[in-house]
């Protein structure tokens, strides 16, 4: 039985100056680099799927069979990129990781890297993290220095260089292959698939590209084992992963634990909801991942469970409501974020998220109709897998599942005739006994 | 107003990072508005020139992403978050008041010069909600009144940290390091704040860990073990 939270790669953070090269390698950093070396390219890919490693950056994708795809019969260079883009509203673990221990993800970097024989590598970080970017930057120079990065590593014989690159604010940029297309230095639209990236990814060259914490995974599982990292979490949803909870709960922050564990014992955790105040929706994932309510507090947070529950694990952003927030609020502002951050590629997307936006916001102003919510479906139907990538497809997760889950209140507002909530009430500067 | 040497060759030194050059453009343009104070003309000119395409494209690309900016920006570039978790929690009214406060709308920037006010999204800090940026450093747990006090530190020249250590540094200085030339100030401030390690703290506090060891018996026996 393992323990209800298992840090691994929070382990440092509350280590004096984790970020350096030297506190990273008091406690063992970089000595995954010598026993990766001392194994086949194939081994250490075969040991991360062995470890079933899936992709923490949302899709849950197995990140060892993301890796074997590579042709490495194709003469072109191999290329690593990690997804440091975090944008996903509610996500918010990688940019801690990467200001605490960025030595984590440089040595996950060379390691896969090795594994898939590249030999340049790039970390595509959104630009908007400033200090994460002065942190990131002086860990790579350290391994440089150290000889962890060039030429020859460790004695290897093995080259790598890794290059830190800043984006410039685009949400778009997170899926992967607009992120390829940001790193070309083109405007950040996703590109059709197949070819997949695996085979024509950056310079149209194979390319793995993988979140930051399934990258910054990859030492923990060389040094310590497959079995040691399957271990933890569930049958079908191996080892840990950072969960983070923000909202209306009275310890939000990075809760480290095997994937499995449910909102419930975390919410508990967390020192349960603020004061007075009681759970009405939540996202498991992100706001790309559809609402859950309290009737989902035990369900098990992993990939399998969340899916049968009729949403998304996501990247483990469980941002929190509690009673005193509007949900028709939620979503118009989550609505209007997607009407932004659509790149314009492809009519659904483009057309849809604006429509969607004029719809909410006359239902919000209790203008409308009840055959608005209708509308709503109906927009949301066109939208959903006919858009050209997965951003169109999450704008219309909260609408569906807020209407599926809170009709009422949506009726509620045109009764009302607009939002019958206090904004104030639901601040975290509000007055203690606040109500709706 | 013509580019100095100086930066013409940071430019070519940008683009020289990678195995293709036109991948520096991002960075670039990040260069050119620490220079310049926005993307210019002579910028777009200028990037156009060093990776051999054209105006057009260049300018294709620098109205795309968010951070590049039309209109000179102020010393101090103030975000306020205003997607849903941060609105709800008091981003909303953070923004209202700063707004009010500094007598400008969104994306405007005060008459003096020194602060140019927006609302963002997400920015990956929803655990210190409601959150402010300010040069893209983070201003955790915000309040209507502790955002006043920090754009009128500001404005005062009083120096301001951010609520993980940094001390802020001006817009232009901030883009530089954007662009790839470390300001060499990594060390300022902790290695993490107060939530992200919320639950290491507990962790702590009742001895758990991560397995020691890999369980007994093989690998191909892992689902029995746990």
């Amino acid at each position: 039985m393992t323990d209800t939270l298992t840090p691994v790669l929070t382990d440092n953070w509350d280590a004096e100056r984790a970020w350096t090269l030297a506190a990273y390698e008091e406690r063992g950093g970089y000595a995954a680099l010598d026993k990766a070396f001392a194994m086949t390219p194939d081994d250490v890919i075969d040991a991360v799927k062995e470890s079933g490693l899936r992709g923490r950056g949302g899709a849950g994708f197995p990140t060892g069979m993301k890796w074997g795809f590579i042709p490495q019969d194709n003469p072109k260079p191999k290329y690593l990129v990690v997804n440091a883009d975090e944008s996903e509203p509610g996500t918010c673990k990688d940019i801690p990781l990467m200001m605490a221990s960025p030595h984590t993800l440089v040595e996950g970097v060379i390691l896969s890297s090795y594994a898939i024989r590249a030999h340049t590598a790039f970390i595509y970080v959104r630009g908007e993290v400033l200090h994460v970017i002065r942190r990131l930057q002086r860990a790579v120079q350290e391994a440089y220095l150290a000889g962890h990065l060039g030429t020859n590593i460790h004695g290897s014989g093995y080259d790598l260089d890794l290059i830190v690159h800043a984006g410039a604010g685009a949400y778009i940029c997170g899926e992967e292959t607009a992120l390829l297309e940001g790193l070309e230095g083109r405007r950040g639209q996703p590109r059709l698939r197949p070819p997949f990236p695996a085979v024509a990814g950056l310079y149209a060259s194979p390319t793995v590209i993988n979140n930051v914490e399934s990258i910054a995974s990859v030492p923990s599982i060389i040094a310590n084992g497959p079995s040691w990292f399957a271990q933890m979490g569930t049958e079908k949803s191996q080892g840990f992963g950072i969960f983070s909870l923000s909202g209306h709960v009275a310890n939000p922050g990075q809760y480290e634990a095997p994937l499995g564990i449910t909102l419930r014992q975390l919410i508990d955790l967390a020192g349960g909801m603020r004061e007075g105040h009681e759970l009405k929706f939540w996202t498991p994932g992100g706001s790309s991942t559809p609402l859950l309510t309290p009737e989902h507090l035990d369900v098990p947070l992993d990939f399998e469970s969340v899916g049968a529950a009729g949403s998304m694990l996501g990247t483990r952003a469980l941002q929190l409501f509690d009673e005193t927030t509007c949900v028709v609020r939620a979503v118009l502002r989550w609505t209007e974020f997607y009407k932004h951050e659509s790149c314009g590629k492809c009519t659904p997307c483009r057309e849809g998220t604006w429509w969607l936006t004029q719809t909410l916001a006359r239902l919000e102003k209790g203008q409308g109709s009840e055959s608005d919510l209708d509308l709503l479906l109906d927009q949301c139907d066109n939208i959903l897998g006919r858009s050209f990538c997965a951003l169109g497809d999450g704008a219309t997760s909260p609408i569906s599942s807020s209407i599926q889950h809170f009709r009422d209140e949506y009726l509620a507002h045109l009764t009302h005739g607009g939002c019958p909530f206090d904004p104030v009430a639901s601040t975290a500067f509000a007055p203690a006994g606040a109500t709706a | 107003m013509t580019l100095e040497q100086k930066t013409w060759d940071e430019l070519r030194e940008i683009a020289a990072r990678y195995p293709e050059p036109r991948s520096g453009l991002l960075p670039m343009l990040h260069l050119v508005q620490s220079v310049e104070g926005r993307v210019t003309p002579e910028g777009i000119e200028a990037c156009a020139e060093v990776l051999g395409i054209s105006a057009a494209e260049v300018n294709g690309v620098a109205t795309f992403y968010t951070m590049y900016k039309r209109k000179p920006v102020g010393d101090y570039h103030v975000g306020v978050c205003t997607n849903t978790l941060c609105a709800v929690m008091g981003g909303d009214l953070i923004f209202e008041r700063l707004k009010e406060h500094l007598d400008v709308g969104n994306d405007e920037t005060t008459e003096d010069g020194t602060i140019t006010l927006e609302h963002l999204e997400c920015n990956a800090a929803c655990d210190y909600a409601p959150v402010m940026m300010v040069n893209w450093e983070f201003m955790d747990n915000q309040t209507p009144e502790s955002a006043v006090q920090v754009v009128d530190d500001l404005r005062a020249g009083t120096e301001v940290h951010s609520t993980r250590g940094p001390r802020i540094c001006t817009w232009r200085e901030a883009e530089r390091v954007l662009a790839g030339f470390p300001d060499d100030r990594a060390d300022e401030g902790p290695t993490a704040g107060p939530a992200s390690l919320a639950g290491l703290r507990i962790a702590r506090e009742n001895g758990w860990t991560a397995p020691s060891d890999a369980p007994a018996g093989t690998p191909a026996e892992k689902g029995e073990s746990k």
